[in-house]
């Protein structure tokens, strides 16, 4: 039979070349983005940018680097993330061998999805508030504790997803020989699902050390490196907005190398968390 | 007998265990409740003072003389989120259609990482993009070229001479979330049942009619849940917006005018200018706000997604 060209032919030629169309250009804009902060950014990176804190006249354009703000944020994730791993991982157990499918458990789900929407500007609010009322001044403990709420629903939730995927029959085994659910929990889940639990901390670690809004007035902002937890530390996320702010063509430019920097860990972050997750099961019993 | 005993306490330490972790169980809940009672609690005296519909509607932000109308704020956030959804939602809809009926099974495999590792990039590194790209477009090409072709429309007059505007802000968050969007409406798309498509395809349709008659029908619901749930992150985003909007305190009229959303307010002035009698009390107001509306979107659009993924969305 001859084809012969309909209506809805062309329909479907026309749908297929605005799909390949909006294909090209979302992939097209998320490629500049990444293009963008490497072409800006190289040129300005150097090894004072990532070795030295600002010295005097920094944010004038003279010497000096945001090691300041690289520790600051390693601190401040690596404590949010930490604080929130201590409170989500038995969640994440608890949901999967207690809760399960229940009533309870349908509510804790989605209060943490509801939770991840939640804007980080509106936790900073609240964080600093809560820090007012204590009597606390903007701090790396204050920008660690916000930045454990901002992460826990994150982890808890893909942890949840991840320990989901656990193979009921090898659970059934171990409680068949007596053991507890406790004991299943501890021995045979985490071990098994190691991978992906290490994957969802990664993950919300990568969120943590992205978010500036959070901690713009919880943590504060400081040339020094922070030597306690009740000092103001800095973080990358703002060393870019405050340089970027700045009317300085130098500074403008290490404010690009920062966003590299910054880019740079995220991705790492965010790849490495991938390959882990991918490793599911490798290692364990199958 | 050493063992029995043995067994008593270890479902001794099980059920102590289970008690101490469903404390934490109540964690995320009360946390939702606290944020928003600690919300209502420090912006009671501004809400005390004045009636919620002057508060909400008032357009003159003078905190010095007492004046707090939130309306430039609400209505600079709205724009924004709208130009940025609406920029984002054709394009993400198209690409998430290519991905899960045309798309070969390798380019699935390159592109969902992708995206996944996309959304990852921080908001700040969006908002330089924005700064370096984004504003000097908006304001060299696209305002001279649209407000001289179409400038009689009041939604793209010129009024002002730089890039730093609503438009700017709009694209910058439609690039943002489009990984997001994507990403939920290509998950809900995949919840078509395969053989649906295979009889449609079947039966001589293509693939278009395929897509229009049969894959909406069952994925529409699903669909525009993830766009809302796209757009409630797009009116929360702080940073990436606040470097490329202009941040000035009035209702925009086009979208080439500078706007001042909500969450830009927060940022800039909370934490100084405490001495203003009613002023923290009205940035936390704006916190409220901001929470409320977010809490709806995101409420309406989790359950809708629950009921079609069969799971919640993550």
């Amino acid at each position: 039979m001859k084809f012969r060209w309909q209506r809805r032919h062309v329909g479907e030629l026309i749908a297929r070349i605005l799909m390949y169309f909006s294909f090209v250009i979302v992939a097209g804009s998320l490629a500049l983005i990444l293009w963008t902060v490497l072409s800006k950014g190289l040129p300005a990176l150097t090894w004072d940018m990532v070795s030295q804190t600002p010295k005097g006249g920094f944010y004038l354009g003279k010497e000096g680097g945001i090691l300041n703000a690289i520790i600051g944020s390693l601190y401040m994730a690596g404590g949010g993330t930490l604080v929130a791993l201590l409170f989500s991982l038995p969640l994440a157990l608890y949901l999967e061998t207690y809760l399960g499918e229940s009533r309870w458990g349908y509510w804790v789900r989605l209060s943490l999805d509801v939770l991840w929407g939640i804007p980080s500007i509106v936790y900073g609010a609240f964080g600093f508030t809560i820090m007012l009322a204590l009597g606390m001044r903007a701090s790396l403990l204050g920008g660690i504790i916000v930045l454990s709420l901002l992460e826990l629903p994150i982890m808890t939730r893909a942890m949840d997803e991840v320990i989901r995927r656990m193979p009921r029959d090898l659970e059934q085994a171990a409680l068949a020989l007596g053991s507890t659910k406790l004991e299943v929990a501890i021995r045979v889940v985490i071990r098994q699902m190691m991978p992906g639990i290490v994957s969802a901390i990664l993950l919300a670690f990568g969120r943590g050390i992205g978010d500036a809004a959070s901690v713009l007035f919880t943590a504060g902002y400081t040339d020094r490196i922070p030597t306690s937890l009740m000092s103001p530390a800095a973080s990358l996320p703002l060393a870019v907005f405050f340089q970027l702010g700045t009317p300085f063509p130098e500074v403008q430019q290490r404010a690009y190398a920062s966003a590299l920097i910054l880019t740079i860990i995220v991705l790492v972050i965010s790849l490495g968390s991938r390959w882990i997750s991918a490793q599911v099961g490798k290692y364990s019993v199958k | 007998m050493t063992n029995s005993s043995n067994l008593a306490s270890r479902q001794k330490q099980e059920k102590t265990t289970r008690r101490t972790i469903f404390i934490i169980s109540l964690l995320p809940l009360t946390l939702i409740i606290a944020v928003t009672v600690a919300l209502v609690v420090r912006s009671w005296p501004i809400l005390e003072q004045y009636s919620l519909w002057e508060l909400l509607s008032g357009t003159v932000w003078k905190p010095m003389r007492g004046q707090f109308g939130f309306w430039p704020f609400i209505a600079g956030t709205f724009w924004v989120t709208a130009v940025g959804v609406i920029l984002a939602v054709p394009p993400c809809l198209l690409t998430a259609l290519y991905l899960a009926e045309y798309a070969r099974a390798t380019t699935r495999v390159i592109i969902k990482p992708l995206l996944d590792v996309l959304a990852a990039i921080p908001s700040v590194v969006y908002g330089v993009w924005g700064v370096i790209v984004i504003v000097p477009f908006v304001g060299d090409v696209l305002r001279p070229a649209l407000s001289e072709w179409l400038g009689f429309i009041p939604l793209f007059a010129s009024n002002q001479p730089t890039g730093y505007s609503i438009l700017s802000g709009g694209i910058v968050l439609a690039v943002m979330i489009s990984p997001f969007i994507i990403a939920v409406t290509y998950e809900v798309l995949m919840t078509a049942p395969q053989d649906w498509r295979l009889g449609s395809l079947g039966l001589g349709a293509t693939r278009w009619q395929t897509i229009r008659y049969i894959i909406f029908r069952q994925t529409l619901p699903g669909m525009i849940a993830g766009i809302v749930l796209g757009t409630s992150r797009a009116f929360g985003e702080t940073m990436a917006v606040m470097m490329v909007v202009g941040n000035v305190a009035q209702v925009p009229r086009s979208v080439f005018d500078a706007a001042y959303p909500l969450p830009a307010l927060i940022a800039n002035n909370y934490g100084e200018m405490m001495s203003i009698p009613l002023y923290d009390a009205a940035l936390l107001g704006a916190a409220l706000i901001l929470l409320v509306i977010v809490l709806i979107f995101n409420l309406a659009s989790t359950l809708v997604l629950q009921r079609l993924l069969g799971r919640n969305w993550v």
